[in-house]
């Protein structure tokens, strides 16, 4: 068809109006990243490099740095999955040691280390604010990186054989195969995962931006230390004007990076069929209608596919099978981890018989169980409210699209900015802390109960429905029969994540104060956090430790096997 | 409620005028069901016969109480229905068993609603289950079990109930041919035994054998609006014999009244529009293995219907669209149920793949105005591209959304194989990249 052999190749990229609106806000965004960076690289005397001040006006900057914090822990995040996920995926010896690791790891509260990274940073960097950037960033990424490491891991062990069979067939070499295959194979995982992650991630970056260490603090420019000053200070309004800023800073982040991402991310899907699929988000047609930026996004893409492409290693000979195990090497290997933790053992007990005693071990025991308390009667009540109201969304499509955006938003929302309102309430009532405290744990993480009860009951199979009707299932016999099992597994999920979000907020939210009032509640958070104000090391670790091992232990002994036996018997298959 | 004693059979169920509407944003409302009349007594099985689309599922969930009508009223042993009614049990085409209860529990699940005491529930449940051939699988869940035993699930649980009327949507098209063929066996034997504790039998199913097999009555359905285009009745004693001459004739009649409806718009009157006129999804390769099948030896050029079906393993549903769209095509003609090659399908059939894609784009040109059009478009426009939303609003104005999806999409599948346009599935945008 020689007629329309147009040179219409070269009209296609004329930049076109949509561009130039899309340029400016690239620059405009570069020059305030620019500008706040370097706030970070400042030394900790030059005036105003750590001091907060209640003008509104500074908020923009605070929360651009505040985001900026987000994001270089994202990529730490980042790099960390994709070392970390594939070596224990890829390495049977590793496996062995990096996946209860990860477990574990992800149960520690890590705000209760605060301290110990704030004074080790510092150290690294002396007399410069990047040290504190960097234990802030590190707080963050510790939130992130668990299980975003998780995902990786469990992608790649669920790596569909055909698939792995092709790329020996072709003779990818391992780096290839990794970009080819296996980071597209765990980007769906990995994406939704990031979300979550980036949601507990607000929270923790508003907690360790203000830090206090012994009797000195620092405060990082950002909306968490604006927070903390207002509550210094008792400037209620200033508290109101930095919710409005986190409320901005989370919607922009919403509209222009996640909701793109996980609408880019489905065409990794495996499946082949397509699923129900929701409009693209404004963001991504813009990119695709400006011409500039979607041929800079064809750029990128082509520079990603050649470094993906790189053999890296030597072309070798194609063998039948990956070398047989040696017996040898695996002894070498269990005996090396075996003096591993017998100096590791020996270690933690040296330093336990300096600093403690017994009598510590009980103490702490003790208020674990309090907050373990806490945590169980707190997911019961966000369970029975949430619960009903989830599965009336669910089973209503429409309501249940307008409801899983907001929810998400919801769990998003660093709930620490929302406590001062309860505190004041407290105060004011003169209620007791023990009780009232409590509630600010769950604060934050109902909405993960509520998504995935929603989620759970949208996905609920509408002939199993009609079923249930057909026969006249309705009542109490609808609920216990028909719909709670066949919402389960979501709940599950959701509880879950609740109930780890919850032992994390415990050593913010048990400890509490209003200007010069302090509220404290009995529980491990309240004891965590005490002994980290006096700098009293030994006791932070015990209460760290003795949290993470409440943790594995209601994983192990609840969690777990609820989630072994929702798997069992009550997903559709 | 008692039968008025003049009548031998009471009537049990009574369709009167039923018409199912969707409400359509944009223009007139989507008519699934049109004008449809039923009368079902005691003592029948009766099929609702008709291609995917014909709105005799709908009328199944009408009928069940889950769906309310638009228009008309359903009588329920003269009283209006509202809701599910009681003496009415459902067997699903996709069982629709509840995972995480037992066989025994499933089975249980209807007399628990109806508040059944215990005792007599699980002594029920476990008579429906033997009678069901389900014996010693009480304890299991359904993921235990192979698909034709939890369909035997799905009909325990709805016989327990020991319901006036037993709907059934689909009930065997789920499963295997050969479970499929004992299951209708052993339900027709229980049947003509009186031994099934049901009094009626309304079915829907898209198999021409198995209505004939089962049924004493079939109402064939048209599409596009869904309506009862034909009432057959079978009058064979049970046990019926496949094989036997009169009930092949029957087959093939019904065969022919199927695709006598079919054909007839068409061949008429050529559409104008070329956005009115509806594509089925049918793929090229299923196109051009029916007519290498056509060409080949039993048939050379031509072939009996229910034959071919039986021959191919499919079903009317499938076969019945790609028979019209190689029709509409002009590479075959449907006649009285028979599927003839035309010479361009024989060119087509002989031809290397080049050669194939050309006589398809040429076939295209001339039979699918929805090709001109779009490639229309795509010469006009400066930069060659075209959003496809557009096409699928326009072709929304003219049709239900879910035929203009099918439309849309089967006229890219085609388009791209004939090199006439290309697609860009993220952006969803046509456009003459790489069309030389």
């Amino acid at each position: 068809m020689p007629a329309l052999s147009l040179p219409f190749a070269a009209t296609r990229r004329l930049p076109n109006p949509w561009d130039a609106a899309a340029i400016l806000c690239v620059v405009a965004a570069l020059i305030a990243v620019a500008q706040v960076a370097r706030g970070g690289f400042a030394g900790i005397d030059t005036p105003g490099a750590i001091e907060v001040t209640l003008d509104p006006w500074n908020l923009p900057e605070y929360a651009v740095r505040t985001t900026l914090r987000m994001f270089a822990a994202l990529f730490a995040s980042l790099v960390f999955t994709f070392t970390y996920g594939t070596a224990a995926a890829k390495s049977r010896r590793l496996r062995v040691i990096l996946v209860p690791l990860l477990d574990v790891l992800q149960s520690v509260p890590i705000l209760g280390f605060l301290t110990f990274t704030v004074v080790f940073f510092m150290s690294l960097f002396p007399g410069s604010v990047l040290g504190l950037e960097l234990a802030a960033i590190f707080a963050i990424f510790t939130s992130q990186a668990w299980n975003m490491a998780f995902s990786m891991y469990q992608s790649l062990s669920t790596l569909p054989p055909d698939l792995r069979e092709a790329a020996r067939s072709f003779q990818l070499s391992a780096w290839q195969r990794f970009w080819r295959l296996e980071v597209p194979f765990a980007t769906p995982g990995l994406v939704w995962n990031t979300m979550i992650s980036m949601s507990g991630g607000w929270f923790f970056v508003v907690a360790s931006e203000a830090v206090s260490v012994g009797d000195q603090t620092w405060k990082l420019p950002g909306i968490g230390s604006y927070v903390a000053v207002a509550l210094e200070q008792r400037d209620l309004a200033a508290v109101a004007w930095a919710i409005l800023a986190m409320l901005l800073v989370i919607i922009a982040y919403d509209q222009l990076l996640f909701r793109p991402l996980v609408a880019w991310s489905a065409k990794f899907r495996s499946e082949t069929t397509a699923g129900a699929t929701a409009a693209d988000p404004w963001v991504l047609r813009l990119i695709r209608r400006t011409r500039l930026l979607s041929a800079a996004g064809g750029m990128l893409a082509d520079a990603m596919a050649t470094i993906g492409g790189l053999r890296l290693s030597p072309r070798r000979r194609a063998r039948f099978a990956e070398p047989a195990s040696s017996r040898v090497t695996d002894t070498i290997w269990a005996g090396l981890l075996c003096v591993a933790l017998a100096w590791a053992g020996w270690r933690v007990t040296a330093f336990a018989s300096d600093w403690l005693v017994w009598g510590d071990l009980l103490d702490v025991l003790g208020l674990g169980t309090l907050t373990l308390l806490r945590v169980m009667a707190m997911i019961v009540l966000a369970s029975l409210i949430w619960v009903p109201i989830g599965v009336a969304l669910g089973l209503r499509p429409v309501w249940a699209r307008r409801a899983q955006p907001v929810t998400l938003f919801l769990s998003a929302f660093p709930a620490n900015l929302l406590f001062p309102p309860f505190v004041l309430t407290i105060v004011h009532f003169g209620l007791n802390p023990d009780i009232w405290l409590t509630p600010l744990m769950i604060l934050g993480t109902q909405w993960f109960i509520l998504f995935n009860v929603v989620a759970g009951a949208a996905a609920f199979p509408g002939d199993l429905r009609e079923a249930a009707s057909n026969f006249r299932v309705g009542g109490f016999l609808w609920w216990r029969r028909v719909i709670l099992p066949g919402i389960f597994p979501h709940y599950i999920t959701g509880a879950i994540a609740a109930s780890g979000g919850s032992w994390n907020a415990a050593i913010v939210a048990e400890v509490a104060s209003w200007g010069e009032t302090r509220l404290t509640a009995h529980g491990l958070g309240a004891y965590i956090a005490q002994a980290t104000e006096r700098g009293d090391i030994a006791r932070v670790i015990l209460g760290v430790v003795v949290m993470s091992a409440f943790v594995v232990t209601m994983n192990r002994v609840i969690w777990r096997p609820m989630q072994a036996y929702a798997a069992r018997r009550m997903t559709l298959d | 409620m008692s039968p008025p004693p003049s009548s031998p059979k009471p009537v049990l169920l009574d369709v009167r005028n039923c018409r199912q509407a969707y409400h359509k944003e944009s223009s007139a409302d989507l008519i699934v069901l049109d004008d449809v009349n039923l009368t079902l007594t005691e003592g029948e099985i009766v099929a609702l016969l008709g291609r995917s689309g014909s709105g005799k599922s709908t009328l199944l969930r009408i009928v069940a109480g889950l769906l309310r009508p638009t228009a008309g009223e359903v009588l329920w042993r003269g009283v209006p229905l509202q809701g599910p009614a009681e003496g009415v049990a459902m067997v699903f085409q996709s069982f629709a068993l509840f995972p995480w209860l037992t066989v025994q529990e499933n089975v249980e699940l209807g007399l628990e609603a109806r508040r059944v005491p215990r005792a007599e529930r699980e002594k029920r449940a476990e008579d429906a289950i033997d009678l069901i051939g389900l014996g010693g699988f009480e304890s299991a869940y359904p993921r235990e079990l192979s698909g034709g035993m939890r369909q035997r699930v799905g009909l325990a649980r709805a016989l327990v109930v020991h319901p006036d009327l037993l709907l059934m949507d689909g009930p065997f098209s789920a499963l295997d041919v050969l479970t499929a063929e004992t299951m209708r066996t052993d339900l027709i034997e229980l049947w003509a035994d009186g031994r099934l504790p049901a009094r009626a039998v309304l079915m829907v199913t898209h198999n021409i054998e198995e209505a004939v097999l089962m049924c004493d009555r079939i109402l064939v359905f048209a599409s596009n609006p869904g309506r009862v285009a034909h009432e057959v009745r079978i009058p064979f004693p049970h046990p019926r014999n496949r094989l036997d001459p009169s009930f092949r004739q029957m087959v093939d009649d019904i065969y022919a009244l199927m695709t006598r409806r079919a054909v007839g718009p068409r061949a008429s009157a050529a559409p104008v529009d070329p956005l009115a006129m509806p594509l089925q999804r049918v793929g090229l390769n299923q196109m051009s293995g029916l007519m290498e099948s056509l060409a080949g030896p039993p048939y050379v050029g031509r072939a009996d219907l229910p034959a071919l079906a039986a021959a191919l393993q499919y079903e009317v549903d499938e076969l019945l669209p790609l028979g019209e769209t190689l029709q509409l095509l002009d590479f075959a003609r449907l006649e009285e149920g028979d599927l003839a090659l035309t010479e361009t399908g024989r060119r087509f059939v002989d031809a290397d793949t080049d050669d194939r894609k050309q006589l398809f784009g040429s076939a295209l040109r001339a039979h699918v105005p929805l090709v001109g059009l779009i490639r229309q478009v795509l010469d006009e426009r400066w930069n060659h591209r075209a959003a496809a939303v557009r096409f699928r609003d326009e072709l929304e104005d003219h049709m239900s959304a879910a035929y203009a999806e099918d439309t849309l999409r089967t006229v890219i599948g085609w388009g791209r194989y004939a090199e006439i346009f290309s697609y860009d599935e993220e952006a969803e945008q046509f456009s003459l990249d790489d069309i030389e």
